[in-house]
């Protein structure tokens, strides 16, 4: 049903993950390819951050394999993914609270990007990724003085900071208003033109229509369809899916 | 050259108290004072920079002391190899535990360490060629050096808390320390961003647990006779958790400054008023200390400054 992507940055195939009895992703093939902007969708409930959790390592997989730039990082544990250049940011953003905006980004610096640098060049290139999103008169402040953009971008200026190969941004504008969604698919777009691979999961259809080249809609644990965001809309699958029959 | 300096201090001051040849109960007392440096300083490694609570100290305490009794009484060991040893055997249980953070956060670690401590101490109840229930007495050779062992015994504890003070320090300004802080806030997240969470962790647990070791392996001599009840008094979880919360858990200094106030509130408490008071002091100040100022003295010192 898939057609495998020759030279795939990330190729999952047949990836089973169970929670008991329930079967939250059933035989799923996923290929990504270099330089993409990448859509997951799927109704509430279809495998979409259970699909990612896999990906990034905070779980394991029941079946089926991860391969990332064609290494096997099927049992690899979440951090060296990470060191590798799968980096996720979260959906409800977490934050490490007890440290400066600057600092938060500081740890990816020092435990990803380039392991054991002193303090000052991290310093400085934090500084850099913040200026780029936005941020850099909050760098002295604790996150919990963050407002709810804010604390988006920082999310995204932290995973930026791991210097990924594929970002993994999982809803990362849910509940923002239309202007502050732009301002993060304008983020978004200037680290794919960087040549960062970026699978978007999201839930507002305007913003992952736009952005992606390519989308895979998951529905209860399976693939339901993939192409571009026009083959989509125009599939029947996906419509039932959503709306029901 | 910071931690040298620190050291330096610290073993400077105590071997200065130690030669000015003052009444023998200062440093009976001093002797519990910096022990309680030397746990509170270890309890924070891991439950201060990792925030995962220790209720256990007790068991890794007595964990040392029992160590040092089977082999004084097995091989007629010195000091410095009970000491060794003592924290060696803790640092294993440190250990163990760690592997327990796999599965157990939070509460429930807090609470799995709290069980520790009462199997090993049935354990240590029925293993009667360290004495069992009943009890061991320690029959002290003459003291090597000084001439008294409640003087020896001092300056020893002056060595172990400044080793402890600085090993604590160097891992607070790390990238270690950095790592467990950002473990500590976000656990998940910080696995994410590149953080060996479980390698830190584990790290975190056998370092506390060594020095938990550390200080307990003395004590036989010190007291000259344990018993369970003594080695695995409840005392020493409450302590090694008040200290550091009253001190402040963020930093090296705070388990110190605690352990300082506190180990000699409760000494002189002992003489001035009663023995059974200890516990109702501690009790007291850390319901003030957290309610009022949660983050320490350190904290409250950092507010009163406006950081």
């Amino acid at each position: 049903m898939s057609v495998p992507v020759a030279g795939a940055l990330l190729a999952v195939d047949g990836l089973t993950k169970r929670f008991g009895g329930f079967t939250a992703l059933d035989q799923v093939t996923v290929h990504v390819k270099p330089g993409e902007r990448f859509g997951l969708i799927g109704p509430n409930g279809s495998g979409k951050t259970t699909l990612i959790n896999c990906v990034s390592g905070a779980l394991r997989a029941d079946g089926g394999r991860i391969l990332f730039e064609g290494r096997d990082v099927t049992g690899m544990p979440a951090h060296r993914r990470t060191r590798l250049g799968i980096v996720r940011s979260f959906q409800i953003p977490k934050p490490f609270t007890s440290m400066t905006v600057l600092e938060n980004l500081g740890i990816p610096l020092e435990y990803a990007a380039h392991a054991r640098t002193r303090g000052g060049d991290a310093a400085d290139e934090a500084l850099e990724l913040l200026r780029a999103i936005g941020l850099e008169s909050k760098a002295r402040l604790k996150p919990a003085g963050l407002t709810q953009i804010e604390m988006r971008k920082l999310e995204l200026a932290r995973a930026m900071a791991a210097r990924p190969k594929l970002l993994i941004s999982d809803e990362a504008m849910a509940g923002l208003s239309s202007a502050e969604v732009d301002d993060i698919l304008a983020i978004l777009f200037r680290m794919n033109e960087q040549g960062i691979t970026i699978i978007m999961i999201e839930h507002i259809m305007r913003a992952v229509m736009r952005f992606s080249e390519r989308i895979v809609v998951l529905d209860a644990g399976t693939r339901i369809a993939e192409g571009t965001p026009d083959e989509i809309v125009r599939n029947p699958a996906v419509e039932k899916a959503y709306l029901g029959e | 050259m910071g931690p040298v300096l620190v050291a330096l201090a610290v073993l400077a001051g105590g071997i200065l108290l130690a030669s000015l040849r003052v009444n023998p109960y200062i440093y009976f007392a001093g002797y519990v004072v910096l022990q309680y440096i030397v746990i509170a300083t270890a309890w924070n490694i891991l439950g201060g920079y990792a925030g995962y609570v220790n209720f256990g100290t007790p068991a890794f305490f007595a964990l040392g002391a029992y160590t040092a009794i089977f082999l004084m009484e097995a091989y007629k060991a010195p000091l410095p190899v009970l000491i060794v040893a003592g924290g060696l055997v803790s640092a294993v249980l440190g250990l163990g535990i760690g592997y327990l953070t796999l599965r157990l956060r939070g509460t429930f670690f807090s609470i799995a360490t709290l069980a520790l401590s009462v199997v090993l101490q049935t354990l240590i109840i029925n293993w009667d060629f360290v004495g069992g229930a009943k009890g061991f007495t320690v029959i002290r050779p003459s003291p090597p050096f000084f001439g008294n062992w409640a003087l020896l015994l001092f300056t020893v504890m002056v060595g172990m808390a400044a080793a402890a003070v600085v090993v604590a320090r160097f891992i607070e300004r790390s990238w270690i320390g950095r790592g467990l802080s950002a473990l500590r806030d976000n656990e998940e997240a910080a696995e994410c961003m590149g953080v060996p969470t479980l390698r830190l962790k584990l790290f975190a647990t056998t370092i506390s647990g060594f020095f938990l070791g550390v200080a307990g392996a003395p004590f036989p001599y010190y007291v000259t006779y344990v018993e369970p009840a003594s080695a695995f008094d409840l005392n020493y979880a409450v302590n090694a958790l008040a200290m550091p919360m009253i001190g402040g858990t963020t930093t090296w200094i705070g388990p110190v400054i605690g352990a300082v106030l506190l180990g000699t509130a409760q000494q002189v408490a002992t003489v001035t008023i009663s023995s059974e008071l200890n516990l109702l002091i501690v009790g007291v100040v850390l319901v003030f200390f957290v309610v009022l100022a949660p983050e320490g003295l350190v904290g409250l010192a950092r507010r009163l400054r406006g950081r």
